[in-house]
């Protein structure tokens, strides 16, 4: 698994991929490539199956049908070592998912030291690195529970670069906190953008979508609709379903009802 | 609020909620001075001292007491909550497992031994194990079985509660696990277990009361004179020296132990809905 092979192919490929929940098909064939270094942005309405495709592609849901390749391996094999192609791919959640009963340095060593075996030193010198490059260097020795939402946020990105990915997934990584303090964990993803990292993100940030996004993939009821370059798809929409979205999420009103409907959603499962 | 009534419905017949509330107070201390009284009155109080609480049989316990019967008692206590916190841990994963027959069985077990009174299970270990496969003795002696008594009986409630910690661990922590690249069982190991363990540690040391007190049914072992615990040994002692004092000093030795730890059961309960808001 450590000799991969010349990157020739893309780094994320999905090929006909379908999920159901029992009756509910929400993701309806889905065929998508990313190239390695590609920032790939994911937006449409709540429930179109967005952190489903997200979750497929490193597996934390089984698809229903249809294949997931990163790097080359294929996630969708039987035979595959999930954990060992997992820890090649980063995840960020919308609630963080820090582990609440580990200081901020711990957080970012245990993965290290019990999934990669890491020695306790250079455990440490890692998560040091990475907490310098989301900027909490200081926070070294506290609890998440005292850190602010943003903090927290980029506190699990450190905790994700750790463990030395290829690829880094984002779930609306900025929808659960403050407006204030969106800014701060945008500008970690940026820079991170910036030194080539592969990135899949989902989000509603427009004006990260705009600036930093090589592609932006439109999803609505479980299909991709639309997927080409930000300047194209955000500001030139070829179809009706993605101008409907886009002009509501920009009207501030329209956009508060979106956004309490897609909390009811979040809060259920 | 009570106030407000008062002022919008002055003219309501019948007494006010404040009016109510005090005459309901009131009955209550009548009834608890005239039950104190009634029973102070009734009891022989010349014969109770005379029969619980001679100084001089008391002093007679010491040091013994505390340097044998309570030391047993803590230490067959210690002995059983760990076989049942680790047999407990088993079972409530295995309560969790995916395999369908290791959750049957581990449901038939809890239902089982919470069903059975613990002295039963003191009575089977002591005379049904030894007459079931003669000529082996349960490591540890006595020690032994009341550890492996004790652990039994604890094992099934302390797999609920553990079952129930685990499940109350949010579901996100599994899965940022799972992403970093965790086997499922190193998760639990790392990650989940821990902060399970955080959320029911009040309800594991109300278990070790309970524990506590039930090491009293080594009563039904057979003890030697070195492994008598608290209640044995205040019994024995009571019909050598036919006075009950040494009962009320046993019970004393119970009480020094359980009423702390239920100070400290009440602290972290309190610490923990304090986290919650
Ligand atoms: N674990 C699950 N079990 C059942 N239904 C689910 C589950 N996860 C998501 N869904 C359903 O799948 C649909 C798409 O959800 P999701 O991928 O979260 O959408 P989005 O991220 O675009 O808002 C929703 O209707 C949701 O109810
Ligand atoms: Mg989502």
């Amino acid at each position: 698994m450590s000799e991969q092979p010349a990157p020739a192919g893309p780094e994320i490929e999905v090929r006909g991929l379908r999920k159901s929940f029992g009756d509910n098909e929400v993701l309806r064939g889905i065929d998508l490539e990313i190239r390695q270094g590609e920032v790939v942005c994911v937006i449409g309405p709540s429930g179109s199956g967005k952190s489903t495709l997200l979750r497929c592609v490193n597996l934390l849901e089984e698809p229903t049908k249809g294949q997931v390749f990163v790097g080359g391996t294929e996630l969708t094999d039987p035979d595959v070592d999930i954990d060992a192609v997992r820890r090649r791919i980063g995840m960020v959640f919308q609630q963080f998912n820090l582990f609440p009963h580990l200081t901020v340095t711990e957080n970012l060593t245990l993965p290290q030291r019990r999934v990669l075996r890491r020695d306790k030193a250079a455990a440490a010198k890692v998560a040091a690195e990475n907490l310098e490059r989301v900027g909490l260097s200081e926070k070294a020795d506290a609890y998440p529970a005292s850190l602010s939402g943003g903090q927290q946020q980029r506190v699990a990105i450190a905790r994700s670069l750790s463990m030395g990915p290829e690829v880094m997934l984002f779930d609306e990584p900025t929808s659960a906190l403050d407006p204030e303090l969106v800014g701060d964990v945008l500008a970690v993803m940026r820079v991170l953008a910036d030194e080539g990292m592969t990135m899949m993100v989902v989000t509603h940030e427009m004006t990260f979508a705009r600036e930093v996004a090589d592609r932006v993939v439109f999803m609505d009821g479980g299909v991709i609709v639309e997927d080409g370059s930000p300047e194209q798809v955000i500001g030139a929409p070829r179809h009706e379903r993605t101008r409907h979205f886009l002009a509501r999420l920009l009207d501030p009103a329209m956009a508060q009802v979106e956004e309490e409907t897609s909390d009811q959603v979040g809060g259920s499962g | 609020m009570t106030a407000t009534d008062v002022r919008l419905q002055p003219k309501k017949k019948g007494l006010t909620r404040r009016r109510k509330r005090s005459l309901s107070r009131g009955v209550q201390y009548v009834v608890f001075v005239a039950a104190v009284i009634a029973f102070a009155v009734s009891a022989d109080w010349g014969r109770l001292k005379n029969q619980f609480a001679q100084g001089s049989i008391a002093k007679q316990m010491f040091p013994d007491v505390i340097t044998l019967a309570l030391k047993n008692t803590v230490l067959y206590t210690l002995s059983g909550f760990v076989v049942g916190l680790a047999l407990g841990m088993v079972i409530a994963l295995m309560r969790l497992s995916s395999v369908g027959p290791y959750r049957w069985l581990a449901g038939v077990y809890i239902e089982i031994f919470r069903g059975l009174p613990a002295l039963l299970i003191f009575i089977f270990i002591g005379v049904a194990v030894p007459l079931a496969f003669p000529g082996t003795e349960i490591v540890g002696g006595t020690y032994g079985k009341v550890a492996l008594a004790l652990g039994l009986v604890a094992a099934a409630y302390m797999a609920e509660t553990i079952r129930a910690g685990i499940q109350a661990v949010p579901k996100g922590q599994m899965e940022a696990a799972r992403s970093l690249g965790f086997s499922p069982a190193r998760a639990m190991t790392s990650i989940i277990v821990p902060q399970a363990f955080r959320i029911i540690l009040p309800p594991l040391t109300n278990e070790l009361v309970l524990l506590f007190k039930d090491s009293s049914l080594v009563l039904f072992l057979g003890v030697t004179l070195e492994e008598r615990e608290l209640s044995k040994y205040g019994r024995d002692l009571a019909s050598t020296t036919a006075n009950s004092t040494p009962i009320l000093v046993a019970g004393l030795c119970y009480l020094l132990v359980t009423i702390p730890l239920g100070f400290v059961v009440r602290r972290m309960e309190a610490k923990a809905q304090e986290a919650v808001k």
